[in-house]
């Protein structure tokens, strides 16, 4: 009954990359004159969508209908001339080019772009200033003032009010509202449910690659879109014995890991967690909220501004990786590409962090080397038939090979950043087994993962960040999906469920 | 970074920050010069006159390779594209009149910018590192200016040499120096102040920043490599006027000095930065070296040590006030 008013229709839109699929039957309508909200939880395919209606990429199947007409956009070049333009999370400004000669690149005229920066709160901004010395929430509003400039139709936001100060945040909200009353389009995706609902007139909810339902965004269908989000059959299925039986935590002992009023960045803004031996701490966040800049942190790939991190109750100082080995915590992260040599053997790669403990200089002490490495190997039960070549494993043995190299060189806290990630359900199921074993062999663990379904089958305790805080902090036994997912968005999740 | 700094340094920073080029590399080049004045007094008009011939080959060749190295590639066969232009000079020109030999100097110059179209093309496509494919294709060059001319010969009518080694208006202005200033301009004017310019920059800083802004990466490319032939073949159109001859392996020794050049000069290796007043300076100063060591009395093959060390200091100091600067 809305196909006249309807600006944008979106149809069975499929996207695979490889063998991992992305996309299977997306939908969308948006409306002229209407702020709509595309919603999902990680990985739900929001940002592949996002992507094949801007022409970053192309779809494998399904339309794309423009003003009633079929249109498929080879560039983002493309995309703007039909009236479609994007804010991305990072913006699309050139570092060593000035604010105006960026603005000239887009072919964006420069007096419309002050004029907008003006309404958006920005009115001192220095022109001939380099992008690479302004800083980050400035850089998104210039983003989002360039796009306005171009008066596109269809204005898509993604997670615009990120790192934005809540006044900054405001003026664009007032902005939103009136594109609406002057009857253009926003796309709205945003992570803060009450953002959501306070600006937006509908909702799409994605679910692995499906668009799963169409809801009111207003403040009432919150409920709704969480359900939606979960979808009806995980929420009820949390297999008990998967689990298994959780150390208990005595607080008279040091925490392994304990980090305080961490900052880093414009996305960490203060979090402070502790890990006691023996446990496993789940850390549940939607993209974008920090949790990268954490474990980046602790685990010395990044330096932080402010706060600190102790292990075992001494202060660090974490300059570089071997800073955070030596001081027992080690980094599994989601890549394996990038804690693993492909083209060697599962051998060499297990042994690399070893090579300081065996022999500093000299030759390598082949036998105590081989005795370690086997024990792990075996330990793990990595399927060593193509050990010669690590890339020839499989995902899943990957991930194991990373942590044997860890086992076989003694750790105190293991750092898992989304191990899980495109691992089959058996293998998962393995790898969550070793991280318990771990624990229970009195190893601390911090563990994100991207599946909030999966925090209750590995953790003792979860907290959930948002906006780069500790939101919410609970047991394990209470961290189902939804209430992780509720509080993930910024919903008070605990106190509702109280109430 | 405070909130309310939107803009960027004080005025008078961001003048020097962003006229390095422009006040420093001049200022470094006065200096090496009364340098020299100092350990040679007889330096006078002669002496500017065989620096600027000297100089002329090489400036051409950082002008090449600036234009690459700012749009985010490199080009390692600068020295081959330098050889070829001068053989085909030497060879077609020796018995040409003043009026033919300009017209194949035009010749040479296209065939010049469509070597350089065949780099980007080549480095577009097959998504091949540009480093790979244009010290491959200076490989095939360099055999190509071989089997033109096996041996340093050939040569150019007199008048044609004298748009580089006379001196029309001055002594102490000679042609080279007029020559070198003009054919930078009229190619690099135009491209920089145009909007050929900005996305040469714009995809040398940041690819994936310029192509969201709707820039065609893989054109731009393409059209930086262009200049560069052309720039290319004009340097060895002025090894032709400053030598006199053609010799099919002068070539090696500019690819190199050229890298040096744009990295004294001031050019980011990455690309995006830099400008082209520095290296065409840089490349003097380079210039200047081995022949302060003559005056020096010491053995001016010092020169390719100097010249090295100076690129790793260069490259080093970069580094280091980038790593000051991500602390802050």
């Amino acid at each position: 009954m809305n196909e006249t008013s309807s600006l944008l229709d979106i149809r069975d839109i499929a996207k695979n990359f490889g063998s991992v699929v992305a996309l299977r039957a997306a939908a969308l309508n948006v409306r002229a004159g209407e702020v709509h909200a595309l919603m999902g939880a990680n990985g739900a395919g929001k940002s592949t969508l996002v992507k094949i209606l801007t022409g970053v990429f192309s779809a494998d199947a399904g339309e794309i209908i423009l003003d009633g007409k079929t249109r498929s956009f080879r560039s983002p070049a493309e995309a703007r001339q039909a009236g479609i333009v994007s804010v991305y999370q990072d913006p699309a400004l050139v570092p060593d080019l000035t604010v105006a000669q960026n603005l000239r690149l887009a072919k964006v005229p420069l007096s419309e772009t002050v004029r907008w920066l003006t309404e958006l709160g920005v009115d001192d901004l220095d022109l001939k200033a380099f992008i690479r010395d302004i800083p980050y929430p400035i850089l998104r509003l210039i983003d989002l003032a360039r796009a306005l400039a171009s008066e596109p139709r269809l204005l898509l936001l993604d997670e615009i009010t990120a790192a934005l100060s809540a006044d900054l945040a405001e003026k664009v909200f007032a902005m939103v509202r009136r594109r609406r009353e002057q009857g253009h389009s926003v796309i709205f995706i945003s992570h803060r449910m009450a953002e959501v609902s306070a600006i937006c007139d509908r909702a799409t909810v994605l679910r692995d690659g499906i668009t799963v339902g169409v809801t009111d965004a207003a403040p009432g269908s919150q409920e709704r879109i969480v359900t939606l989000m979960l979808g009806t059959e995980i929420a009820k299925a949390i297999p008990k014995a998967a689990r298994a039986t959780h150390a208990r935590v005595s607080s008279s002992v040091a925490p392994a890991l304990e980090v305080r009023s961490l900052r880093c960045g414009h996305l960490l803004q203060d979090v402070s967690l502790s890990v006691h031996p023996g446990e496993v701490l789940g850390v549940a966040a939607l993209e974008g909220q920090g949790q990268e800049e954490l474990f980046h942190c602790i685990a010395g790939v990044r330096r932080f501004d402010d706060g600190a991190i102790l292990a075992q109750g001494k202060p660090l100082r974490l300059r570089h990786p071997a800073d955070a080995i030596s001081a027992g915590l080690v980094l599994v992260p989601a890549n394996r590409l990038q804690a693993l040599l492909q083209q060697r053997s599962i051998r060499e790669n297990v042994a690399l962090p070893m090579f300081r403990r065996l022999s500093a200089w000299g030759p390598v002490a082949m036998k105590a080397e081989r005795a370690r490495v086997e024990s792990a190997v075996s330990r793990l039960q990595i399927d060593t038939r193509a050990e010669s070549e690590l890339r020839r494993l499989s995902g899943g043995n990957q991930q194991k090979v990373v942590i044997a190299r860890w086992l076989a060189s003694g750790f105190k806290t293991l750092l898992c950043f989304d191990p899980t990630r495109g691992i089959d359900v058996g293998t998962k199921r393995q790898i969550y087994a070793l991280v318990r074993e771990l624990a229970a062999a009195g190893s601390a663990v911090l563990l994100f993962t991207s599946e909030l379904a999966e925090i209750p089958l590995a953790c003792d305790r979860a907290i959930v960040l948002f906006g780069g805080r500790v939101v919410d902090e609970m047991p394990a036994s209470e961290a189902d999906e939804a209430t992780l997912l509720r509080a993930a968005h910024g919903l008070a999740a605990r106190s509702e469920a109280a109430a | 970074m405070s909130a309310t700094m939107v803009g960027a340094p004080a005025p008078f920073r961001r003048f020097v920050g962003r006229h390095l080029a422009w006040v420093g590399m001049p200022a470094l080049l006065i200096l090496a010069l009364a340098f020299t004045a100092l350990i040679h007094p007889e330096f006078g008009s002669f002496d500017v006159q065989s620096l600027a011939l000297g100089a002329l080959p090489l400036a051409m060749a950082a002008a090449a390779q600036a234009v690459v190295v700012l749009s985010g590639g490199i080009d390692l066969s600068v020295g081959s594209l330098m050889a070829v232009s001068n053989v085909l000079a030497a060879s077609t020109m020796q018995h040409a009149s003043f009026t033919q030999s300009l017209l194949l100097a035009a010749l040479i110059l296209i065939a010049g910018a469509l070597q350089g179209a065949a780099n980007g093309i080549i480095v577009v496509i097959s998504r091949i590192p540009d480093v790979v494919v244009t010290l491959t294709t200076g490989f095939i060059w360099g055999g190509v200016a071989l089997l033109i001319l096996e041996k340093p010969g050939g040569g150019a009518p007199p008048e044609f040499l004298d748009l580089a080694a006379g001196n029309l208006l001055s002594p102490w202005l000679p042609n080279a120096l007029i020559l070198l200033v003009v054919a930078v301009a009229l190619i690099w004017l135009p491209v920089r102040r145009s909007r050929l310019g900005l996305l040469i920059y714009a995809v040398g800083s940041d690819r994936i920043a310029a192509f969201r802004s709707g820039v065609g990466i893989d054109s731009t490319r393409i059209l930086a490599y262009i200049v560069g032939g052309l720039f290319s073949a004009l340097g060895g159109l002025a090894l032709t006027m400053t030598t006199g001859i053609g010799a099919p392996l002068a070539g090696t020794y500019y690819t190199l000095s050229s890298v040096a050049a744009i990295v004294i000069g001031g050019v980011r290796l990455t690309g995006g930065r830099g400008g082209m007043v520095g290296p065409v300076i840089a490349a003097v100063l380079l210039t200047l070296i081995p022949t302060d060591l003559i005056f020096l009395n010491i053995d001016p093959n010092y020169g390719q040590v100097i010249q090295g060390t100076l690129i790793v200091f260069v490259v080093m100091i970069g580094g280091f006030v980038a790593v000051l600067q991500s602390r802050k």
